[in-house]
């Protein structure tokens, strides 16, 4: 099989023209062509389009979704296959072209409480990949009357819709950076690195219900068991979010295109370490279902002859029962895991920062303490309503303050605890 | 900069008051420094001076802990520093109590920071609490020329707001606090790192130790369900609409009772879903699928109890702070005794 390639073009300006396209590391965006071809989903009423650069005094709220503009050069049409009728259903084979620096990002009214902020400066801009990103933002409005089910149906499909378009102005430019990702068929992954320690990373993905689902493939999470994935198509637009659970540690789809557990697995494979894939496990909220994964991930793993698991939760509470549990079945088969989270633990710190625990689950890496209280200065511009943030996961009555700053928890900025690793932040025992 | 004025508490022994036989004297001011406490300017290269040091027996302080808060902060109030320092106590149980509870006790109620150094297993280091940095100390005085320097610049940094650093290296004990820093690695690199290690069988640091959780004994059986007040509760937000008390989605601040006095069910639009933890929809359509109304006035027609609850306690069970849930799930419990309960449907997300 031949490799899959990432070929990243940096992107170090964003402007609004009257034709999509990248001239000198700039995007211009034709904002109404996009606008218009987004508005063809009947439940949209109208979409504006705005930018938002690193260090502007931009507030964006509320926040759905990240995602990552792309589009596939070869071995695929789709930027993410499944998600629309288009019958392409394979990621992670040949090249695809990446918008690096730039990024969607889709608002407009609130659907549920599970959506975030992102700062542009000041102090909520050090906890956010996305501050550091030149960010098309979508505010979109859904017609009048519309489920909650369908409106972030549509605000999830037209994020992922912008990205493909914007993406294919990628398709011609000169690429800065390519990354090859092997693509190995199990005896040879096992014949090629006979020394070394086998690893599987299982990554949990959870499928919960509304703005707690993922989808694989275009395929809601809730009826899938583990999926097994090589690791380039783990990146390459298989997974989707339905922008799930608290925003500091929900996976958006941005996460799950850059996901860094796959990206610093692959640098130590072949060195210390043999790769041998991931598996993709729903999480879901009834004990039978927590069981039903664990034990089908613990199948899968045990048969590809893992010696050690990186296991990365979703969410927060009920997903770590699923944590402890597969921490528990894979350590005492001998399989030695690592499990990467956040914690809650309380504004002052003080409280346990889990909802279930093991004594299996001696190796533990932490993002941080999404309860940090934290003041975010005011921005001279919002993008969306800034009047959510007092109803959003995070923020709390009286968060937004007459003089336009913001007293709310970490919890309620993208990405800031995320628990894939992205970020460098962590929490320690003082 | 400015000289940092301190109060310095200290016990019989180092008060030079005297020895076991002299344990039991009450507490005494002096103005200025007693004993080691003359080495403090010098030690602290000028910064600290102490204003009044405070002598007491270690059985007196012991035996009468209130009595001796009292006359302590009345004696700091009076001095008004800019810094407490208690002991160090090293191993000593009594001294340790008292330096712990006074510092604690001098940060609470008069808003100054406090110092004291102990040995980790003296009962003063968990009397303290978690707001008093307690530097770590051996179990006998000789540690003192070690610690009483880490002591004093740590309480100048205290005193100036300065950062505080990580307990090896400012040589504090453990406060039972989790802060949030900037770690030079990303996650996903330091979960490889660590996975490494522990294949290889080399030692590695967990950064989350697995949490312990209190154990709570589950309630007596209703012996009588016929004579019995029930009422429902639950953590699932389900609240009157627009949310009257703003019970956050998420990390909840409070918890509320709502009167469901004369009501049959709960109907769709006059209740609603606070919780930012779970799919809204159907409870928005169907409250009483979380708070199960229609279902328990069919019981108490049926006679299954004697009378529902007037009131129903409710709050967001949503990756709240333990510590924040074990206090509502106490005062919900307090308050439904007192409204003569006997029994509890406690629903959960």
């Amino acid at each position: 099989m031949e490799d899959f390639i990432l070929r990243r073009i940096r992107i170090s300006q964003v402007e609004l023209g009257s034709k999509t396209e990248i001239k000198d590391g700039c995007l211009f965006v034709d904002a109404e062509g996009l606008s218009r071809v987004l508005c063809e989903d009947k439940q949209i009423r109208r979409v504006d389009i705005r930018l938002a650069r690193p260090g502007e005094s931009v507030r964006i709220v509320p926040v759905k979704d990240v995602i990552e503009p792309r589009a596939k050069v070869s071995g695929g049409r789709e930027t993410f296959p499944g998600v629309f009728s288009d019958p392409d259903v394979s990621a992670g084979e040949g090249i695809t072209v990446v918008l690096d620096g730039v990024c969607v990002v889709t608002t407009g009214k609130m659907v549920n409480f599970q959506e975030g902020l992102v700062d542009m400066s000041g102090l909520g801009a050090e906890f956010s990949t996305f501050s550091r990103k030149y960010n098309v933002v979508l505010v979109i409005e859904p017609v009048e009357g519309l489920g909650k089910h369908e409106h972030e149906r549509a605000v999830r499909l037209a994020g992922l819709k912008a990205a493909s378009i914007l993406g294919e102005a990628g398709r011609e430019v000169r690429w800065d950076e390519e990354t090859r990702i092997p693509r190995r068929t199990l005896p040879d992954l096992l014949e090629s690195h006979t020394g070394l320690p086998r690893v599987v990373y299982v990554c949990q993905v959870i499928a919960e219900g509304l703005l707690h689902d993922s989808y694989i493939y275009g395929l809601n999470a809730q009826g899938c068991l583990p999926v097994w994935m090589l690791p380039g198509e783990v990146m390459d637009g298989s997974l989707v979010s339905g922008n799930c659970a608290a925003p500091c540690h929900k996976h958006s789809t941005y996460h799950h295109q850059n996901n860094p557990i796959v990206e610093d697995l692959l640098k130590e494979h072949g060195k210390t370490l043999n790769f041998l894939g991931v598996l993709v496990t729903p999480v879901k909220t009834a004990l039978v279902e927590k069981v039903r994964m664990c034990t089908q991930a613990l199948k899968m793993v045990r048969l590809m002859g893992a010696h050690g698991v990186i296991l990365s939760e979703d969410g927060g509470g009920n997903p770590e029962n699923d944590l402890m549990l597969l921490d528990r079945l894979l350590e005492k088969e001998g399989i030695r895991t690592v499990l990467v989270t956040d914690e809650y633990a309380g504004s002052d710190g003080a409280s346990p920062g889990l909802a279930d625990s093991t004594p299996e689950a001696d190796a533990v890496v932490t993002n941080g303490n999404g309860n940090q209280r934290v003041i975010l200065p005011p921005m001279a511009t919002t993008i969306g309503y800034p009047e959510c943030i007092d109803r959003i996961t995070g923020g709390h009555a009286g968060s937004l303050r007459p003089d336009g700053s913001v007293d709310m928890e970490i919890a309620g900025i993208m990405g800031s605890t995320n628990e894939l690793g992205l970020e460098n932040l962590m929490t320690v025992a003082m | 900069m400015k000289t940092i004025r301190a109060v310095h508490y200290i016990n019989q022994f180092f008060g030079q008051v005297g020895g076991e036989d002299m344990a039991n004297v009450p507490p005494k001011v002096v103005e200025g420094p007693v004993g080691f406490g003359a080495t403090i300017p010098a030690l602290s290269g000028g910064r600290i001076e102490i204003a009044r040091t405070v002598v007491c027996g270690d059985n007196y302080a012991a035996e009468n802990l209130e009595e001796l808060q009292k006359t302590v902060l009345e004696w700091v109030r009076e001095a008004a520093p800019d810094l407490f320092i208690a002991g160090p106590a090293f191993g000593a149980g009594r001294y340790g109590t008292a330096c712990g509870v006074l510092c604690g006790a001098v940060q609470t109620k008069l808003g100054i920071p406090a110092i004291t150094g102990m040995h980790p297993v003296n009962p003063g280091y968990e009397l303290a609490g978690r707001d008093v940095y307690v530097i770590r100390a051996k179990d006998s005085a000789q540690d003192l020329r070690r610690v009483l320097p880490l002591m004093l610049a740590l309480g100048q940094k205290l005193v100036d707001g300065a950062p505080v650093g990580r307990p090896e290296e400012e040589g504090y004990l453990l406060r039972g606090v989790r802060v949030n820093v900037r770690a030079p690695k990303r996650g996903s690199a330091r979960a490889v790192e660590m996975l490494l290690k522990k294949m290889a069988g080399e030692s590695f640091e967990t950064e989350l130790p697995m949490p312990t959780y209190d154990r709570v004994a589950p309630a007596r059986q209703v012996l009588d369900m016929a004579s019995a007040v029930i009422a429902i509760g639950t953590e699932g937000g389900i609240v009157p609409r627009g949310n009257p008390d703003r019970i956050e989605a998420h990390n909840a601040s409070k918890w509320c009772r709502y009167s469901i006095e004369g009501l049959e069910r709960l109907q769709k639009g006059d209740f609603e879903v606070a919780h930012g933890g779970y799919d809204p929809v159907a409870a928005n359509e169907d409250p009483n699928r979380v708070l199960p109304l229609d279902g328990a006035r069919m019981l108490e027609k049926e006679k299954a109890f004697a009378k529902l609850n007037d009131w129903y306690p409710v709050t967001v069970g949503n990756v709240t702070a333990v510590r924040s849930a074990e206090r509502y799930g106490r005062e919900m419990g307090e308050a439904l005794i007192a409204a003569g309960v006997e029994g509890v449907i406690l629903t959960s997300t």
